[in-house]
């Protein structure tokens, strides 16, 4: 029987940092990355919150507490700005997939996009949802 | 001579073992989503501060109701699936395996509570309807 040869597969190295001069299109990227898994912080709250809905009062009370206080405001409120953030990197993407936009001046001017852009759209979706 | 056709060994080849479906998938759930999302962001966020009675009749209508349970199960795959890549990155071996199996797992668990949500505020709806006819 032939052994089975364990092949030690190396793994993407890390690259920011040590070998790579942090850049735009680098930046830009990981954070794509980073918002969208920490997004799971908001739907664990939001799933949490709606199961208390359905549930008694009195557990609803102590969930909507912290849902409606600042804690709770500044975890919606940054999952507001991680999802219009990893919504236009990941237009960004459907962009680039066409093969279009690759140069590193288009790529660098749409990372901008992205974090300027995301933070127009947060601030926007903050003043309309306290408007109405 | 071969017995296999060009296309019948082009199947199934690659490190992941399933080609570009994985990438594919993301292609269509962040289409899918880019057309759920922002409404969604209005529609979660105006019910925030609503009492439980007023939350319970809101998401109990059809637009929310249905648009909400939409983003959750697909934006729990695409979590999942993109969660899978970054774990591919960054470890290996059980770990790797467990982690995957852990992110599934959880992205299942927060579909499955909120629709479970979802059902129920429709059914107490419906139950306020019978009793006030």
């Amino acid at each position: 029987m032939a052994e089975p040869k364990r092949v030690e597969r190396p793994l993407s190295p890390f690259m920011i940092g040590p070998y790579y001069r942090p850049q735009m299109t680098s930046m830009s990227s990981i954070l794509t990355r980073i918002t969208g898994n920490a997004l799971i912080a908001g739907f664990l709250l939001g799933a949490w919150w709606l199961i208390a809905a359905v549930s008694s009062p009195g557990y609803f009370g102590v969930v909507n507490w912290i849902v409606t206080s600042w804690l709770g405001w500044l975890i919606f409120a940054g999952m507001a700005w991680a999802m219009w953030y990893h919504y236009l990197t990941g237009l960004r993407h459907l962009l680039w997939d066409t093969g279009r936009g690759l140069d590193v001046e288009t790529a660098e001017k749409l990372g901008w996009g992205a974090i300027i852009g995301s933070v127009v759209l947060t601030l926007l979706t903050l003043i309309i949802l306290a408007i109405f | 001579m071969r017995y296999l056709t060009d296309r019948k060994r082009a199947v199934g080849k690659g490190a992941s073992g399933s080609g570009t479906e994985h990438f594919w998938w993301m292609t269509m759930s962040s289409v899918a989503l880019a057309f759920l999302v922002p409404a969604f962001i209005f529609v979660f966020g105006h019910a925030i501060g609503m009492s439980q009675a007023e939350l319970q009749a809101y998401f109990a209508r059809p637009f929310p109701a249905i648009l909400t349970a939409l983003v959750t199960i697909v934006g729990m795959r695409h979590f999942a699936k993109g969660a899978q890549v970054m774990l591919e990155d960054y470890t290996q071996g059980s770990l790797r395996k467990g982690l995957v199996i852990f992110v599934y797992s959880l992205s299942w668990l927060i579909s499955a509570l909120v629709l479970y949500a979802l059902a129920k505020m429709m059914f107490l709806a419906a139950a306020a309807q019978q009793i006030t006819n």
